[in-house]
């Protein structure tokens, strides 16, 4: 047991967290989760932006063990090798910003770095222009990082930092689990303040356990083995480094087998489940989330298992993630299957300015010293 | 060349500025001795990697509170 452990910090830890991912995420979608959509955190998160009644988009609106799971597992393999350190003070204010322009950028897409990938694995090709997208984002990013873009350091916080957000994630299961409805609509029906979709992508979802189980068992294997599906593009464009690639190849592939085997592969451009067709902006909506992600470190699952480390600025980002879905539908920047909506393409116009803004005045001397 | 130790101090750093400035110190030492310190298991194990890719020797030592220094050489 304990050498398959220390495997999962060696280079096979990402290809083993890839295969893992590329074999689960098409299981849940034959278990009841959309399709292509095994995995999607910022989907994910906005549904439960949605039954937490951030939005009223009745369509997605649920709230997803598998993000719970993510956290919960990234904290128990933190915890379990010494690894729980609860940390801020690292900007958590523009992370915020960030997660809210990635998921912005991420909903114009229809997904994120994870369903992207998980898309092409499906044969969905729109997903080919996110990914250019993500690519060119991550690399507008490098441009800032190389430039000296810089956060700023976070320092130790008090153990009751790191729990929050586990906390924060045990709520959201008891809300799951007890959805209460104490409120009333105009006829008296109970309704919320825990929303749940009866059509539509929310009301789509394999069972709980199950994906809590998932959750909880990548959660564990991307905490060990630091798996981050934008680290992966920024390692190979900034330090020529596969580590966390061969972990995307691995996931791509493996999703691949696994959709052919269940029936799930339908190649194609048109009639993709929960996508859309307009190149430009799934490849601008994703340009804004490959930057907004690389500039605050990581990808949106890797903010979830730094939280469950006891993080607290990935935290930040993740409560960004959150509100920002909650504006993505309220403000029609979200697309649907018909396409960019009323105020997508603009809101990305927005998001890139602002990042590019962060990423031009975010900075901080950390010179080298000779001792 | 007595106590000519680079020091990187990448402590609270996030990905991948603790690799950007050990790769740095790589590429303006090209020989000697890096002290590089850092705060997370997962720079640690990202610098000992680029370390080793570039043919420097790396000691790890660990120190209180999870931080680390990683001693490298060549």
């Amino acid at each position: 047991m304990s050498s398959i452990l220390r495997f999962l910090t060696s280079r096979w830890g990402p290809i083993i967290t890839g295969t893992v991912v590329g074999i689960l995420a098409p299981v849940l979608v034959t278990l009841g989760n959309p399709g292509n959509m095994g995995i999607c955190v910022v989907c994910f998160n906005r549904d439960i932006a949605g039954a937490l009644g951030l939005h009223r988009a009745g369509v997605v609106q649920y709230i997803r063990p598998e993000i719970i799971g993510f956290v919960l597992g990234a904290l128990v393999a933190a915890l379990a090798f010494k690894e729980f350190k609860p940390r801020t003070g690292s900007a958590p204010l523009v992370r915020f910003l960030l997660g809210m322009f990635a998921v912005f950028g991420a909903l114009v897409f229809l997904g994120c770095p994870w369903r992207a990938y998980l898309r092409l694995a499906g044969g969905d090709w729109t997903a080919i222009f996110g990914i250019l997208g993500l690519v060119a984002g991550i690399a507008l990013g490098i441009v800032f990082l190389r430039t000296g873009f810089s956060l700023g350091r976070n320092r130790p916080a008090p153990k009751a930092v790191g729990w929050v957000m586990p906390a924060i994630m045990v709520t959201l299961l008891v809300f799951l689990i007890v959805a209460p409805q104490f409120g009333r609509d105009a006829n008296g029906n109970p309704t919320g303040p825990i929303f749940f979709s009866t059509t539509g992508p929310g009301s789509q979802h394999a069972p709980l356990l199950i994906s809590l189980a998932v959750g909880l068992f990548i959660g564990f294997l991307a905490q060990r083995s630091r798996f981050c599906t934008v680290g992966a593009v920024r390692d190979m464009i900034l330090l020529k480094d596969s580590h966390l690639l061969n972990g995307i190849i691995a996931l791509i592939v493996v999703a691949f087998i696994t959709n052919l085997a269940l029936g799930q592969f339908h190649p194609g451009f048109a009639n993709q489940p929960i996508s859309q067709t307009n190149e430009w902006w799934n490849f601008g909506g994703m340009a804004l989330a490959g930057l907004a992600f690389t500039l605050a470190g990581g990808c949106p699952g890797r903010q979830l298992f730094l939280a469950g480390e006891g993080d607290g600025d990935s935290a930040m980002f993740v409560g960004g993630m959150l509100v920002g879905a909650g504006f993505a539908h309220n403000f029609s920047i979200a697309s649907s299957a018909a396409g960019p909506s009323a105020f997508g393409p603009i809101t990305v116009i927005v998001g890139l300015v602002i990042c590019v803004i962060i990423g031009l005045t975010m900075r901080e001397a950390v010179a080298t010293a000779k001792a | 060349m007595k106590n000519n130790i680079e020091i990187v101090d990448a402590r609270g750093l996030s990905c991948p500025q603790p690799v950007m400035l050990t790769s740095k110190a790589i590429k303006k030492l090209n020989k000697g001795a890096i002290e590089v310190l850092v705060d997370s298991g997962t720079s640690r194990d990202n610098v000992s990697r680029l370390a080793k890719n570039s043919g420097w020797s790396v000691t790890v030592e660990e120190q209180p509170e999870g931080n680390y220094r990683i001693v490298l050489k060549k």
